[in-house]
């Protein structure tokens, strides 16, 4: 099959690699129908995240229809069309049991190296580099997904794969991140990005009742995006964000700031190994803007909500103004099977058409220059989708 | 603990680890005269003699000939001189359902990765192999020396053994419904202290980084039914040709 492959910082590429085969006896095997670039696949590209392997397949926004199955496996049939999240989760541990599954214990088979670094393992990603598994991603024309009788959901007829597919990660990812909120009657939530996932967030606010959400960026087309969505645009370029969020909230600050910024963790590329993941861990000097105003612009006794990837270490969080305001913190990979389902739900009500974000789409051989294109913001781009089988392009 | 040493299986596997590391690598060494290789060689050789003999002041205190063997072990087996490992899991299943698993040692291979095959001699005794180091194997006796169904299983390696050891695994049930804690002690003595031991991680055999992914398999095994796993998965190449 041809898959994208990353072989170093900016360095990916479109490679003949042999099909996926089902491994364990709850797998199956998926024929990819459409698959998408995340901003979080930028990070590999730049080479931001430790324990990439040059070989290592990427992706982790797809779906398909279901070509083979383990035969453990008595949720999915041939034939199936399916959503798959980009978590990994076993469904039988403690935390996939109280609706964690982003914190599922069993699915990282490199588990030992998140525990150097984050004391305790999280789940497995798809294409996401070794310390979160390892696993094969899904820009290719088939992935294997294990414990595949847990995570994927299956998708009725009459739906398009653009309305469904971000299902996968982007969707849940900012309503979890708004519901985090605990929006409340009046509400005015503040969104710092607006990458997918703030647009997400941005739609998502507004679909559990917030009163105003206002969107903060500096690239005209993300901010005209987020107006269509409803929000009222905040372009940090034109000023303080503190001072003009507080003249727009009566005085009194956002009830809610959503960071769906993160932040890249600076270290060494490739190795693989625990020393250097730690070290890489320990030297991030990542940049939190975003989080700092966020922290700072909150209202008393507010929410800061961070669905942005952060994997290191913060300097200079101004956690006085945290403890002094009261504020509560909510964050994490999004807890996927939580989600879709009634996520899907919307969707098929009319509630949203998460496809509103999409700016191109391409042939999965043109993978490469979209990486770049998306990184650089060229082309207006905020959201690539990849067909793998050289379907009609609509 | 109680008083009654126990070997349980993941002792008894861990010892053989150390000892065969030791022994194997010592013996490679000799053969290579690597001055450096004399020492553990010499600490190979002492170990083989220890474990065939039980000639050992440490071992031959651990009970193998002593009317009083828990004494002995314990004595053996304590103090600065043993390795001393303790791991504890948590697994979502219960008690008498992982105690089965266990029990039944023939089925450990299946979450101990260095362990070739244990085959059960009779209701107390097993016989166990074990991979060593340059695609050999080590081989032992074992004995159940103290059983409690549904919480405990204690053993130890039985007299011509390479590395004496004793251990236990034990079941206790968590609080409130969630799950069952199991704790594995895992004591051996190889030869030269704490040398066999370091060779043992120089070989990546690190005993509690083993036991640990060991109780992370049986974990996975119980709560899934699966070892989570990428072997065998398809990757790109490593060369600079491009596809296309």
């Amino acid at each position: 099959m041809k898959a994208l492959v990353w072989h170093a910082t900016n360095d990916v590429r479109i490679e003949r690699v042999p099909d996926p085969t089902i491994l364990n006896p709850r797998d199956a095997i998926i024929k990819i129908t459409t698959t998408a670039i995340c901003g979080s696949d930028l990070h590999l590209l730049d080479g931001y995240i430790p324990t990439m392997q040059a070989g290592d397949i990427l992706g982790h926004e797809f779906m398909g229809e279901v070509v083979e199955v383990g035969k453990d496996n008595k949720k999915l049939k041939v034939g199936d069309r399916v959503v798959v999240p980009f978590t990994i989760a076993c469904g039988g541990c403690f935390f996939c049991g109280k609706q964690l599954w982003s914190l599922c214990d069993n699915s990282n088979p490199n588990a030992w190296m998140a525990e150097k670094v984050y004391g305790y393992s999280t789940s497995g990603l798809f294409g996401y580099s070794h310390m979160t598994g390892g696993y094969a991603g899904g820009q290719a024309q088939y992935a294997r997904v294990p414990f595949a009788d847990v995570g994927p959901l299956k998708i009725p007829n009459g739906l398009r794969d653009e309305q469904v597919l971000f299902l996968s990660d982007i969707f849940p990812t900012g309503y979890m991140a708004a519901e985090n909120c605990n929006v409340q009657r009046g509400d005015t939530i503040a969104v710092w990005g607006c990458g997918p996932v703030g647009q997400m967030a941005v739609r998502s606010a507004f679909l559990l009742g917030a009163e105003r959400v206002i969107a903060i960026d500096d690239v005209p087309e993300r901010l005209r995006l987020a107006m269509d969505g409803g929000a009222e645009a905040l372009n940090f370029d034109d000023g303080d964000v503190f001072e003009r969020l507080k003249a727009m909230t009566g005085g009194r600050g956002p009830d809610a700031c959503i960071d769906a910024v993160g932040m890249e963790a600076h270290g060494p590329t490739l190795d693989a190994y625990v020393d250097k993941v730690k070290a890489a861990a320990f030297l991030a000097t990542d940049r939190p803007n975003a989080l700092r105003q966020a922290i700072h612009a909150c209202r008393k006794g507010g929410i800061v909500s961070i669905p942005g990837v952060y994997g290191g270490f913060l300097d200079k969080i101004p956690f006085g103004a945290a403890f002094q305001k009261g504020l509560t913190f909510r964050m994490g990979q999004t807890h996927m099977m939580q989600y879709m389902q009634p996520l899907l739900d919307r969707i098929e009500r009319g509630d949203i058409d998460p496809s509103f974000v999409i700016t191109h789409r391409l042939p999965l051989d043109d993978a490469p220059r979209a990486y770049k294109m998306f990184r650089d913001k060229q082309d207006h781009c905020i959201k690539v989708v990849l067909k793998p089988h050289g379907e009609t392009i609509h | 603990m109680t008083s009654t040493i126990n070997v349980a299986d993941v002792e008894r596997w861990a010892s053989a680890i150390g000892g065969a590391a030791l022994t194997a690598y010592g013996i490679k060494q000799l053969k290579d005269r690597s001055p450096a290789g004399a020492a553990l060689a010499a600490a190979g050789s002492a170990l083989i003699y220890r474990g065939a003999t039980g000639h050992c002041p440490v071992y031959s205190a651990a009970g193998i000939t002593t009317a009083n063997d828990t004494d002995g072990t314990r004595e053996a087996l304590a103090g600065p001189r043993g390795v001393h490992v303790e791991e504890v899991v948590t697994i979502n299943t219960p008690a008498d359902q992982l105690f089965r698993f266990w029990r039944n040692f023939e089925q450990l291979p299946r979450i101990m990765d260095h362990l070739v095959s244990v085959k059960q001699l009779d209701e107390q005794r097993s016989h166990w192999v074990a991979k060593a180091p340059g695609k050999r194997t080590v081989e032992w006796d074992a004995e159940v020396i103290s059983e409690i169904p549904g919480e405990l299983i204690g053993w130890r390696t039985l007299e011509g053994a390479d590395v004496v050891s004793a251990g236990s695994v034990r079941f206790k049930r968590a609080f409130a419904g969630r799950g069952t804690e199991v704790h594995v002690r895992l004591q051996y003595d190889p030869p030269a202290g704490r040398l066999g031991a370091t060779v043992a991680w120089l070989l990546g055999h690190e005993p509690s980084q083993v036991i640990r992914e060991d109780l992370r398999r049986f974990k996975q095994l119980m709560e899934t039914g699966e070892v989570p796993t990428i072997k065998g998965q398809p990757r790109g190449r490593q060369s600079m040709l491009n596809y296309d």
